[in-house]
């Protein structure tokens, strides 16, 4: 009998469902990955096989037996043994997915004294077990600390040890990785892998990033809308993808080893002549009144491709937070130049100082120490040439304005800020609008979008919002801090296209800041690791990446998950040896 | 990293704080009642007294002293105490000494300290009975959500809200003193002098004003629950297979601590002074009836000094929270 035996599995959420016909099998000792993009269902599954449904309103169709428990007909006590007991589950967020007020130790011990019978003592002392075997330092200590008092890669790690507390047949690790650097991520994939050798457990690992499922499992389940795409090992579907969406999936993957082609040819979409966001003709002349006129927006236009010209310059900057012994430099004295119309690539793992660094570029913090320069003159404070996209398009717009007024907001700043009159005050609505309306269409959305709020948009288009926002003040330098890293690959790859139009177009210049490796090679042209607020390494990104010089660079692109099982066993070897050698903990 | 460590010092600059707080309350006092309009003089001496006693009254209470001189008077008279002639002879109120009561000439520290206790007894014994009722409530709805029983909760939870106490105060006193002749009408005996007649007689008093309260706290238990039902934490333990008792009483409870305890230390510390209406209703003699009182009259001294007392009893439940949050939460650190 299969470990796990889904037959024609329907979730639904009231008229929407999430899951629609399933059907797949997992064997004792099997590894399975459920692959999809956001929506695609995948995350349902895997509550589906615990029965987490139960209760909440959904409606569960078809059959799930796992473990030999028929998860739709079994008691809720029959449930409670299966959850845990038999089927352990390791959740994305490691912070929230422990309770902040207990000691690791007897939330792990609460779990096993759910299951067995035996005392707290005991219980504790199998918390301490299993938390050594995961890899905590001083488990015995450990044990009592708060989840707060731990890293991410050691309270991922500490989920997994509550996992494993009673040795059951199945691990379901949803995303287990996703919320954790990259050196972390290969870490907890490489202790996954160890423990399923020495246990013989199955895992069900769900995940958005190929990459990792490459890295851990033996057969590959693609899911999209609810159904199966395609299924299969993992080395045929990841090499061979039968299934179109399979391969759109895989093309829009960025890959660590590739040299940046996107951004550099016009892409399809943008073969025609699209209305230039500057030229003045193009928009009436009505929109004049609420744009910067004077000789800079004409001068810039002219520009594609990287130039020589440096636009932005940061000087020793330094960013401390916290004052006297508590004071922390998150940025400690870094200088970069970004050149007009070149993308500029800092890439580093949290804490690493890069978003401070990027808030310090376009002013919205001031540094300690240290200046930006602007065209060759000291800049302080927020600077209308100097634009930010931010990480999270759901919280950067306000979502009680529509998205139209959004992008009006810095138009009309600098209407009032430049002019100052109030007379134009009707004639200037209407050339707000207009322009708006062109940024809109700029970005690829439409002009009816003006009136709509955020939460009617998706991921990537509230994304195009805030590029046009971006755009609206005509900046010559625009920030990005990790602008897809909340997307999905195939709107990344998407959004990505779009920053590279919009550079060419307008020669803007970008600077990239996000951790995935990966995407920061696809769009720039040079990079810069960062690594506990300094600058490691920099220089032109095929370089970088191609011979780093740098110990902590060629460490981080060693963690890179690759598409190739093979080559993914390749590294998780040469991890192995050098974790042997200079044994790293998160 | 746990914030007990951090204690002495968190005291100490509470400690201070509490004292710049006092004394910002004690001019803001002092500056109302100067600008109030009002002979404050007849009205003390009485609607009969001749203008030449309201004269020799102004004098005797000082009030025709600028008001930073009589400021300086209540200092002085709290930290080293202050002489008072009262016509014939002269006495001696010790430090910390908030002066004489216009109206009965009697230390204004020697009647907070007679009124006090039977506040403090109101409100003690009222706010077990809140935090009991109110937690109980809002953990039974939080279970039970969506049910009848949260629907009937929340219907009580929110007539409790809407009755002023008086109205629970007096049904409670004719039916269980009136009609069933459970209990006598209550009349305040000192917990010194009896005990159990202390508690008989606070019962009824206790119940209203806990009723009334714990209303809120219910409401409050029941959505800061809700609230952490919803986390993710809680979605771990119950894959993991843990009963829903734990999930609630363990888990989701302690997520009502914080907001419960913050609400609590306002609650009590505004109950000492505040609990005007309960302690009238049933004739007990707290501070709040007595500050009423002198607030009618024109009572500066008492005024002040009741003011200041109330002042530091929530500054006190206020602080008490904050440690009790550090130490159920370690990620607070007290500063």
């Amino acid at each position: 009998m299969s470990l796990v035996d889904v037959t024609d599995l329907t979730v639904e959420f009231g008229a929407l469902r999430a899951v629609d016909g399933l059907s797949f099998r997992l064997e004792e000792g099997a590894a399975l990955g459920l692959v999809g993009e956001s929506g695609s269902g995948k995350s349902t599954v895997a509550s589906a096989l615990l029965g987490l449904h139960r209760g909440t309103g959904a409606t569960v169709g078809g059959s799930v037996r796992v473990a030999g428990t028929d998860v739709g007909t079994a008691s809720d006590e029959e449930l409670r043994r299966l959850r845990g007991g038999r089927a352990a589950m390791v959740f994305q967020d490691p912070l929230s997915s422990l309770d902040p007020y207990y000691a690791i130790g007897d939330q792990i011990a609460e779990v096993y004294r759910v299951h067995t019978r035996v005392s707290r003592r005991a219980a504790r002392a199998r918390a301490v077990r299993v938390l050594e075997r995961v890899g905590i330092p001083d488990p015995v200590r450990r044990s009592r600390s708060r989840p707060h008092e731990f890293s991410g890669g050691m309270r991922q790690r500490a989920l997994i040890a509550m996992a494993l507390a009673c040795e059951p047949d199945l691990l379901i690790a949803d995303e287990p990785t996703t919320a954790l650097d990259v050196t972390v991520q290969a870490q907890i994939l490489d202790l996954l892998h160890t423990l399923r050798e020495e246990t013989g457990m199955g895992l069900l690992l769900v995940t958005h990033d190929v990459g990792v499922a490459a890295e851990s499992v033996d057969e590959v389940l693609v899911m999209r809308h609810g159904r199966l795409v395609e299924h299969g090992p993992v080395g045929a579907v990841l090499a061979a993808p039968a299934q179109p969406y399979t391969r759109e999936l895989l093309g829009a993957v960025p890959r660590v080893e590739a040299r940046r082609t996107a951004g550099e040819q016009p892409s399809e979409k943008s073969g025609g002549p699209l209305p230039d966001a500057r030229r003045p003709d193009a928009d009436g002349p009505r929109a004049d009144s609420v744009r910067a006129d004077g000789p800079r927006a004409d001068g810039r236009r002219a520009v594609a491709g990287p130039s020589d010209e440096v636009v932005l310059e940061a000087h020793g900057l330094r960013r401390e937070f916290g004052r006297g012994k508590r004071a922390l430099a998150a940025v400690d004295g870094v200088s970069l130049t970004v050149r007009r119309g070149e993308t500029l690539g800092v890439v580093g793992e949290s804490g690493s100082g890069k978003t401070t660094l990027g808030r310090m570029l376009v002013g919205l913090l001031e540094p300690t120490a240290g200046e930006v320069r602007y065209e060759g003159r000291v800049s302080s404070g927020v600077n209308p040439a100097v634009q930010m996209v931010f990480q999270d398009p759901v919280s950067s717009l306000n979502p009680r304005r529509s998205v139209g007024e959004s992008i009006a907001d810095p138009l009309r700043a600098r209407a009032r800020g430049g002019r100052g009159a109030r007379g134009g005050r009707a004639r200037d609505e209407t050339a707000v609008r207009a322009r708006v309306t062109e940024l809109l269409e700029r970005v690829g959305l439409e002009a009816a979008h003006y009136d709509r709020y955020p939460h009617e948009f998706s991921g990537g288009q509230r994304q195009r919002v805030g590029i046009a926002r971006a755009l609206a003040a005509d900046p010559s330098v625009i920030v990005c801090d990790e602008p897809v890293s909340a997307l999905d690959v195939t709107t990344q790859a998407q959004v990505v296209a779009l920053l590279g139009e919009l550079q060419r177009e307008l020669g803007l210049a970008l600077v990239f800041v996000a951790h995935d490796l990966a995407v920061v090679r696809q769009v720039s042209d040079r990079v810069a690791v960062m690594r506990r607020g300094r600058v490691v390494e920099e220089g032109p990104a095929d370089e970088v990446y191609e011979s780093p010089r740098d110990p902590y660079t060629r460490q981080l692109l060693a963690a890179v998950p690759a598409l190739d099982p093979a080559v993914a066993a390749r590294r998780r070897a040469e991890r192995r040896r050098a974790e042997r050698r200079e044994p790293a903990l998160t | 990293m746990s914030g007990f460590g951090g204690l002495p010092g968190f005291v100490l600059r509470r400690g201070i704080g509490t004292v710049l707080t006092l004394f910002a309350i004690s001019v803001i006092v002092y500056v109302v009642f100067y600008v109030t309009p009002g002979d404050v003089a007849q009205i003390t001496c009485g609607p009969r007294c001749s203008p030449a006693q309201v004269h020799q009254v102004a004098e005797q209470l000082r009030l025709d002293e600028p008001l930073h001189v009589r400021y300086w008077h209540f200092i002085e008279g709290l930290v080293v105490g202050q002489d008072y002639s009262t016509g014939t002879s002269v006495e001696h109120c010790r430090a910390p000494c908030l002066g004489l009561s216009y109206q009965s000439d009697q230390q204004v520290t020697g009647l907070i300290l007679a009124k006090l206790p039977v506040s403090l007894s109101l409100v003690f014994g009222a706010m077990v009975l809140w935090l009991i009722l109110g937690i109980g409530t809002g953990v039974l709805s939080a279970w039970r959500r969506g049910r009848l029983t949260e629907r009937l909760l929340t219907a009580l939870t929110l007539a409790g809200t809407a009755t002023p106490v008086f109205v629970i105060g007096l049904i409670l006193m004719i039916v269980v003193c009136g009609e069933l002749q459970l209990l006598p009408f209550p009349q305040y005996v000192n917990l010194t002098d009896d005990p159990e007649q202390w508690a008989w007689n606070l019962l009824l008093p206790w119940l209203s004003l806990a009723l009334i309260e714990a209303a809120s706290f219910a409401r409050l238990t029941r959505s800061s629950m809700l609230e952490t039902l919803a986390e993710d934490h809680i979605r771990t333990f119950r894959a993991y297979g843990v009963g829903e008792r734990s999930i609630i009483g363990r888990h989701a409870l302690r997520g009502a601590f914080a907001p419960v305890i913050a609400l609590n230390a306002n609650n009590f510390g505004s109950a000492v002074g505040g609990a005007v209406l309960t302690e009238t209703l049933f004739g007990l003699p707290g501070i709040g009836q007595e500050l009423v009182h002198a607030v009618n009259v024109v009572d500066l001294p008492v005024v002040v000094g009741m003011v200041l007392v109330i002042g530091f009893f929530v500054v006190l439940a206020n602080a008490v929270a904050d440690v009790l949050y550090a130490v159920a939460d370690r990620r607070v650190v007290l500063s």
